[in-house]
């Protein structure tokens, strides 16, 4: 086998492997004979899933459901209320991913700022900000800090880049958030009853998989980490069922092509030197103490929290249960809202407007199975 | 044009330094006996037999040089398309621009020579143009206006009335790749096998429907992609689309780009391709007219119609494994994303 | 916030990668993996390369997926 082949996208996406793997896990359930119910906490482990239609091959014993793993959708209305005012703001550009372009704020949403005049722009990378800020030394540029693990050590590096390259005009607004206490918060709650994680793949190239040993040996809960093909999460869901079977959970590492034990040493250093942790809200559970990043106070010139802005009082859709929906305690079809007033053209929480949160997941790839699958 | 180093608003004035444009950066290039004679309107000979076809199209893309066309390549097919696709053979075509004061000379020479390039391929002729120039911050460069006028033959009766439960849905080549290409640009994402689809499908258009195959209609799927088109022929006729995920042909770099920036090609501009929608008994041969023919290499059956389903999406992927989702409008556009 | 994608690592300047992704390239910051090697597949995300694949280890993986798809029933009732 060529290293091109060993990475070839295709082969992790075989339908004959999925059958296979789909089979086994049929066997699986039916031997160990009772319904269970597994999270998967990545927002795009919930795409995948959708976008293959893996819940279909499942049995019906087995539930999976979507956790808070989308960081757009557990963004506080509170955070985008801020960026948009700063958006509006004279002299200021604000840079974010698109996923944020249409998350619903207590007004209207960064789309609707754009086109009444304010400075939005849509970057691929941290980095383009960096270097729009360095090409335009008259504005302030503001780049929206979303994302978990996976993507602080990237807006770290850029911070980094900016402080060695004296591009002074460049600020990040911290929405940074970190796996572990949600994970711990949904494990205490007694309402959430779930067998076993499908840990996120990609944070854990950061972390590394023994950021998850907390699950099996604080929580009995079963763990695996997962790529997001195809066969990956199906690997993952076939050793789920099987850890509970044998009564024994742990953290299976199934993504070992690129996890490791610790993570990236790098990436984490940088972490380490530009952010610190702060309790944050996330949408639906409230304050989680020390969830959040936020800078340190030796970058505050970085800090655009500290940018004096008008910025409304936070006014939360009513009737919206995006927060049980997160918790996995409704599914989508459950929320009065869904399908009638939350729709994916015109939503009202934020689990209907980023791609991957759980709500336009559903509404987009399986609404034919709404009936039906659990 | 000689010297012309960048585009003045006096250019769009209707004096000197219009009349120079139109002489030296227009005519040349896109010369007919009809332009040459400057008049405010082009008198046209008399149609051929059948009924006239109009369209018109408006053309914003960033950036307006590309790999594999221009603003003039591809307002000049995209026109022509419309009219192609609809059964009509192109004739005459109106090109209006809208440049932005300050817009370079060479980029807008490129414009032409583009649309220019597109006519002659196209076998049209642009027979009337307007330019106006806006002051600068007040236009992305350039924006191109047009309209098209053809012919469709007498008893040629194409239309999306015409579809029925089980046809056969083609597709005349690799899909999204203008859309990617236009979209790898922005993100600083390049490599030589991506390149916009852009071209005329007059010729393609014309082979299928002499081929002697049931066609019952045809449309390309320019902004929104295939799934858009689909959608929008599926709800006007009440059917279901079912397209076949291991059918759809799609290049490995257009995959890439796509992957890379969070894209569905489904929903990816084409602006070379054509969807047509054959009746079952003729599909081979629909299929075998199409790939014969130079501009329709990669031809494939990308899906059927079906009876529409209650509560089921007019357009759904049957995906490779065995699963169905939908394939709806999107919301909004779409926006690369990291998530 | 999971996109990542394997690209292949074909030059390197200080930080500067360029990373081709079956014909596509673009400039990564490999500011993440000081240690990259040209002709190694990174991880990336967001602009930048995150991690490092293990050949030995995606081998392993495709051996076990072709011997789980030589046993599949391949039973597609939906």
């Amino acid at each position: 086998m060529t290293s091109e082949e060993a990475f070839d996208r295709g082969a992790f996406g075989d339908p004959g492997a999925v059958a296979g793997l789909a089979s086994e896990i049929r066997k699986g359930a039916e031997r160990l004979g009772r319904p269970v119910t597994f999270m998967e906490v990545c927002g795009t482990h919930t795409n995948a899933i959708a976008a293959a239609g893996l819940r279909r091959l499942l049995p019906g014993s087995i539930r999976l459901i979507a956790g808070p793993g989308c960081p757009v959708c557990v963004t506080p209305v509170g955070y985008v209320d801020r960026a948009e005012a700063l958006a509006r703001r004279d002299g200021t550009t604000v840079c974010t991913f698109g996923d944020m372009l249409r998350v619903p704020s207590s007004t209207g949403s960064l789309e609707r700022v754009r086109a009444g005049g304010g400075d939005v722009r849509i970057v691929y990378s941290p980095r383009d900000a960096v270097e729009l800020a360095r090409q335009n030394p008259s504005r302030q540029v503001v780049f929206l800090g979303v994302g978990f693990e996976t993507t602080v050590p990237t807006v770290a590096a850029a911070l980094d880049e900016a402080e060695a390259t004296a591009v002074s005009n460049f600020m990040v607004l911290s929405g940074h958030k970190v796996m572990p206490p949600p994970l711990r918060a949904l494990a205490s709650d007694p309402g959430v009853k779930v067998d076993g994680l499908l840990c996120p793949g990609h944070v854990s190239v950061i972390t590394g998989w023994r950021a998850f040993t907390f699950l099996p040996e604080e929580y009995g809960l079963a763990a695996v980490v997962a790529g997001f093909t195809p066969t990956d999460v199906m690997r993952g869901v076939r050793d789920l069922v099987r850890q509970v079977a044998e009564g024994k959970p742990e953290v299976v590492n199934l993504y070992s092509r690129v996890v490791t034990a610790e993570g990236n040493a790098r990436a984490k250093s940088l972490v380490e030197r530009y952010f610190t942790p702060e309790d944050q809200i996330w949408r639906g559970f409230g304050a989680i103490p020390g969830s959040g990043l936020g800078l340190r106070q030796t970058f505050a010139h970085r800090d655009a929290s500290l940018i004096e802005v008008d910025v409304c009082v936070p006014v939360e859709p009513e009737g919206c249960r995006c927060g049980e929906i997160l918790k996995g305690t409704i599914n989508p079809p459950e929320c009065p809202l869904f399908g009638r007033e939350c729709t994916h053209e015109s939503p009202v929480g934020a689990c209907m407007v980023s791609s991957e949160g759980t709500c336009a997941a559903w509404y987009r790839h399986e609404r034919l199975s709404l009936g039906g699958t659990p | 044009m000689k010297g012309l180093d960048r585009i003045l608003l006096a250019h769009g004035g209707g004096g000197k330094l219009t009349a120079q444009l139109v002489r030296e950066a227009f005519l040349p290039a896109l010369g007919n006996p009809a332009l040459a004679a400057l008049s405010d309107a082009a008198i046209l000979p008399g149609l051929p037999p059948g009924r006239p076809a109009l369209t018109t199209d408006a053309f914003v893309v960033d950036p307006p040089i590309f790999p594999g066309g221009d603003l003039g390549y591809l307002s000049v097919c995209g026109t022509v398309n419309d009219l192609a696709v609809s059964g009509a053979k192109p004739l005459w075509l109106t090109w209006a621009l809208i440049l932005e004061e300050g817009l370079e000379g060479g980029m807008l020479e490129t414009f032409v020579a583009g649309a220019a390039r597109a006519a002659s391929e196209a076998g049209i002729s642009i027979v009337a143009g307007d330019t106006k120039v806006v002051p600068k911050g007040k236009g992305d460069k350039a924006f191109a206006v047009t309209a098209g006028l053809g012919i469709v033959p007498p008893g040629r009766d194409l239309g999306d009335h015409r579809i029925q439960e089980g046809d056969i849905l083609l597709v005349s080549g690799p899909i999204a790749e203008h859309g990617a290409t236009v979209v790898a640009c922005r993100h600083a994402m390049a490599g030589p096998g991506l390149v916009s689809d852009c071209r005329p499908l007059a010729s393609l258009a014309a082979a299928l429907l002499d081929s002697g195959a049931e066609v019952h209609v045809m449309h390309d799927p320019t902004r929104g992609g295939v799934a858009t088109t689909c959608n929008e022929v599926s709800g006007r006729r009440g059917l279901r689309c079912v397209i076949e995920e291991s059918s759809v042909p799609l290049r490995r770099e257009v995959a890439a780009v796509c992957d890379l920036l969070g894209l569905d090609p489904l929903y990816v501009a084409c602006e070379g391709r054509l969807l047509a929608w054959v009746a079952p008994k003729d599909a081979p041969r629909a299929l075998h007219a199409l790939q014969s023919h130079p501009q329709g290499e990669g031809s494939a059956v990308l899906g059927r119609m079906e009876a529409g389903r209650e509560g089921s999406s007019a357009v759904v992927l049957q995906t490779r494994y065995g699963s169905e989702r939908p394939l709806d409008y999107l919301a909004g556009s779409d926006v690369p994303r990291i998530c | 916030m999971c996109l990542a994608v394997p690209m292949r690592l074909i030059r390197r300047e200080g930080d500067a990668g360029t990373l081709d992704l079956d014909g596509v390239q673009r400039e990564v910051s490999l500011a993440l993996l000081p240690d990259a090697q040209v002709g190694e597949y990174l991880l990336v995300h967001a602009g930048y390369a995150i991690g490092t694949l293990d050949e030995e280890e995606a081998k392993i993986t495709l051996q076990l997926l072709k011997e789980v798809a030589g046993h599949s029933e391949a039973r597609h009732d939906f």
